[in-house]
């Protein structure tokens, strides 16, 4: 099974009370910069959208959003184009894109350190039902690759696992990490050999 | 682009009619045509708009990223799905739902598209159509097809055809209906869908139905075609018919729609609609676009010819089967209830309360109700869709219909059942109150992603939704029951001309710097099918518009008369009282710090910085062009005052030299002797400004030229009451585009 369109979200480690309009400024920054290795395009604020996808920055080959979806705010990055390689490859770009924004909302002044993550609660979905129902099927299809990049991401540490179940939804899942990661850790553990 | 894209056909064969599956077909070969560049572009782009697939901001590669004009570096550059329009640049998927119903599984489809295709909000328009944005166009066919599947089209969402037919969300449980309109709504809706004689307007064609005169729900007098329910007595029984209306439309001059016939028989609708569009198709202007909507062919013929060639037109059609066929069963058409109606006894928590009092009406039928689903700005994500889904399944048999107030409603609620109602909605973020008030803030994309945005209309209606939300627990009723509707530009999508308070985008530039405003328009009537249009009153920078409104209602809080409505209110204190008490808002700071911190709502980008730094020598010639434009503002405010003193004659003229003052102001910068003779100026301009094209709106073209052109023509030929009206409407749009020129010359130069 080929899963594409692999959507990582980080969760901040307190999330109440986060305004979100410095983000607005940061984004249009990063598009007037061309600073990550996408094309970035546009902004798009659903502020006012209870349990919403908050403030997204759409680019052309994936968004990155700080979104809110679930009541549970976070960092999200959504894959939109194709990628070569295989379901790892994909699962730990889409990680790399997201964790990397992180690091970014962490030091930039603007935000004040109102983004704060300690890397526990990480949720991890597949936006296409095609290729991706969310049944036992695609569980277990998964599982091997699944597996392989939290062990990696997590430096083989401990994590349990919660499967979204309603068959309506993205194949998804949320991850929750028994010990905290900086945004940073988590990108060297992606990028170990081991 | 999705991997999964070609495998959609093979997984959804015979799940889709027939009928859509190969349209969708042919549209994905016209998509793979352009790709080999054997589809002409403008063809293309006419094919692609016939499926509802919409270009977008910045999709001609090139962004004002705050700081300069970025090209944007898409990949396959050379690669157009029409003029200017880059083939890999993200756009809009506009989706047609007749009469706004939907069922629950087409709000799960809805939910899975949004999420997979664009950014996971739905977004519900002014015309009860789901619009989803930054959509690739090679997700298209996908999209269409899962579409399809659910039974759910996008033909003829867009481009010059009949757009999607809007009915009352009440119909069918409204006290004050006359009958049920809903068959009807379905039956046109079915005809005129790929109907031959649709095929060849030189514009879009837009039908509403409406069960009674007194409402606003349907706005039936702004529509090319409007149908309102009415009855008469025939052999001694009721008979069902329907008032035909012509000819209304908003757009940049909003026209009234005319009475065309006063009783239509329900099997007559579709072959007078039939008529009326072969009408419009055979006489209707194609080259000249801004002219090319059935208002301005039923204004230059009189609606006495157009009603004669209509129904002569009536006479040599051939019969359809389908005229009868469509409507049959139209009298016995009902909705099931879920569950038995029972009544409400329990009062519920404050927040129920407030909810009940805003968002919940009775139906004529006892014991049920219609709940509102308040959607800030229309938007909805895909999770909520699906929890709107089970809402309407636990509670109806899944009868839910958006309004063109951009909500959803939700039909035959037993009233016992409304507390675990408004419980699931309030958990699912979707139970908001405050529906069909003050803060229920309707608004067109604008700027966000529309192209032809000149102010960022969502920005401004979250930032009055947000003040106006936590104003309104001290709110007098009569204020909260107002209405606030905002349009990114002139074009009116978001209906400005209807509202009590309107707004619609405008740019202004003042000491070198270009500032985002809004045209305050006062005075609209959303009661009796939108029956007047609001004023121009001022244009105010888009920062002051949040004290505009608070100065306003204020104002008519404290100075109505007994229960005076709005709109009856403005008429009484007239045009100069109320310019006079927002005199100071429409003046932006005088420093340069404080005009530079006049940014938009929501978007934090200087809004052209290209206009600081203008050089001096230019300066003084804006500056002359800038006092100039200055007097035509006087002159066309003196003419609205004229009109609005019944003045008809004297209005006209004064607008008419508005126009002149505007056109001067610009010819001065090119030619500094210019004569104040009329003739010379007009020619001067038509020569200097119009052939050159030098003033020709990007996206309007020379439209708002040929709005001198047309008034010099007519100079001293007498005017009606309407008439003067359009043409006071049309100076102000020729005043904004002679600032808009001023502004973008200005930039160029900085450049």
């Amino acid at each position: 099974m080929e899963f594409q369109h692999v959507n990582v979200k980080v969760l901040l480690d307190h999330a109440s009370a986060v305004d979100l309009e410095p983000l607005i400024p940061v984004f249009h920054n990063w598009i007037q910069s061309q600073s990550r290795d996408e094309l970035l395009l546009d902004v798009a604020d659903y502020r006012h959208v209870r349990a919403g996808p908050g403030v997204v920055l759409i680019g052309l080959e994936g968004n990155y959003s700080v979104d809110n979806a679930g009541n549970r705010l976070g960092v999200r990055y959504n894959r939109k184009a194709p990628l070569g390689g295989s379901n790892l490859d994909r699962l730990q770009q889409a990680a790399r894109a997201a964790l990397g924004a992180c690091r970014e909302f962490e030091c930039d002044p603007r935000l004040s350190g109102q983004l704060r993550f300690d890397g526990r609660k990480v949720e991890i979905s597949v936006n296409d039902r095609l290729l991706a129902p969310n049944r036992a099927e695609t569980r277990d299809a998964l599982e091997p690759d699944l597996s392989a990049f939290l062990q990696k991401l997590f430096a083989r540490g401990e994590y349990s696992l919660a499967f979204n179940e309603d068959p309506r939804s993205l194949f998804s899942v949320a991850v929750e990490s028994a010990k905290s990661y900086s945004a940073g850790s988590l990108l060297r553990n992606l990028a170990s050999q081991t | 682009m999705k991997v999964s894209n070609g495998l959609w056909k093979e997984q959804l064969a015979g799940k889709m009619p027939e009928g859509l599956a190969r349209e969708i077909d042919i549209f994905e070969a016209e998509i793979n045509l352009r790709k080999l560049g054997k589809l002409e572009e403008r063809v293309f782009a006419e094919k692609r708009l016939r499926r509802g697939v919409y270009g977008q901001r910045y999709d001609n590669g090139q962004r004002h990223d705050g700081a300069k004009v970025q090209e944007m570096p898409y990949p396959r550059r050379n690669l157009t799905k029409g003029p200017n329009t880059l083939w890999d640049a993200p756009g809009m998927q506009r989706i047609k739902i007749p009469g706004g119903g939907l069922n629950a599984s087409q709000l799960e489809t809805l939910a899975e598209l949004a999420e997979e295709y664009s950014d996971g909000i739905a977004h519900i328009t002014t015309r009860q159509d789901v619009q989803l944005h930054y959509v690739h166009i090679e997700d298209t066919p996908a999209l269409m097809r899962r579409l399809a599947a659910a039974h759910i089209t996008t033909r003829e969402a867009c481009g010059n055809s009949v757009r999607n037919v809007t009915t009352c969300p009440y119909a069918g449980v409204c006290p004050d209906e006359v009958f049920d309109v809903t068959p009807y709504c379905m039956a046109l809706s079915k005809f005129l869908l790929g109907h031959p004689d649709t095929q060849n307007f030189g514009r879009k064609f837009k039908p509403a139905f409406s069960g009674c005169s007194q409402h606003a729900c349907a706005l039936a007098n702004m529509h090319d075609l409007g149908l309102i329910a009415v009855t008469r007595t025939e052999d001694g029984k009721e008979a069902r018919g329907f008032a035909t209306f012509v000819g209304g439309g908003l757009g940049a001059v909003p026209y009234q729609a005319k009475l065309l016939e006063p009783f239509v028989p329900p099997e007559e609708v579709l072959p007078l609609s039939q008529a009326i569009a072969r009408v419009y198709a055979r006489l209707g202007e194609k080259k000249n676009r801004s002219r090319a909507r059935i208002k301005f062919l039923i204004h230059d013929l009189g609606i006495e010819k157009f009603r004669e060639l209509v129904l002569e037109e009536r006479k040599q059609l051939e019969f359809d089967p389908r005229w009868k066929e469509y409507v049959a069963d139209a009298e016995s058409y009902h909705e099931e209830p879920l569950k038995p109606g029972r009544k409400l006894d329990r009062s519920g928590s404050e927040a129920f309360r407030r909810w009940l009092e805003t968002n919940v009406r009775q139906q004529r039928q006892e014991g049920y109700a219609v709940a509102t689903v308040t959607l800030p700005l229309g938007d909805i994500t895909a999770s909520q869709l699906r929890s709107l889904a089970d809402v309407v399944r636990r509670f109806t048999k899944e009868t839910v219909r958006t309004t063109v107030e951009q909500n959803f409603v939700i039909r035959w609620v037993s009233e016992d059942d409304l507390p675990e109602l408004y419980e699931a909605l309030e958990a699912a973020g979707l139970g908001a109150p405050g529906a069909g008030t003050i803060v229920d803030v309707v608004a067109c994309p604008g700027t966000d992603t529309c192209k032809l945005g000149i102010s960022s209309s969502r920005g401004l209606a979250a930032e009055l939704r947000k003040q106006l939300i936590e104003k309104s627990y001290q709110m007098e009723e009569a204020v909260k029951n107002l209405h606030i509707k905002i349009s990114g530009c002139f074009n009116s999508c978001g209906q400005h001309h209807v509202a009590d308070l309107g707004f619609y985008g405008v740019s202004r530039k003042i000491g070198g710097y270009s500032l985002p405003h809004f045209q305050v328009v006062l005075g609209g009537e959303w009661a009796n099918n939108a029956d007047h249009y609001g004023l121009a009153v001022a244009a105010v920078p888009s920062r002051n518009i949040p004290e505009v409104v608070t100065r306003l209602t204020g104002f008519y809080a404290a100075n109505r008369k007994n229960g005076e409505p709005f709109r009856e209110f403005f008429r009484r204190i007239g045009k100069a009282e109320v310019k006079k008490l927002l005199e100071d808002l429409a003046r932006p700071p005088a420093d340069e710090a404080g005009r530079a911190a006049f940014k938009d709502w929501g978007d934090p980008r200087d809004y052209t910085l290209g206009d600081m730094g203008v050089g001096e020598c230019a300066g003084e010639v804006i500056s002359s062009t800038d006092f100039d434009l200055a007097a035509a503002e006087r002159q066309l405010f003196e003419a609205q005052i004229a009109w609005e003193d019944g003045e008809v004659e004297g209005a006209a003229k004064t607008a008419y030299q508005s126009m002149l003052s505007a056109a001067k102001a610009l010819v001065v910068t090119e030619c500094p002797e210019a004569p104040d003779d009329p003739d010379q100026i007009v020619r001067e301009f038509r020569s200097r400004f119009y052939d050159s094209q030098k003033f020709f709106d990007p996206y309007a073209g020379g439209k708002f030229a040929q709005y001198l052109f047309s008034a010099h023509q007519k100079a001293g030929a007498s005017y009606t009451v309407d008439s003067a009206r359009y043409l006071i409407d049309e100076a102000r749009l020729f005043i904004d585009a002679s600032h808009n020129y001023s502004t973008r010359t200005a930039a160029m130069t900085a450049r």
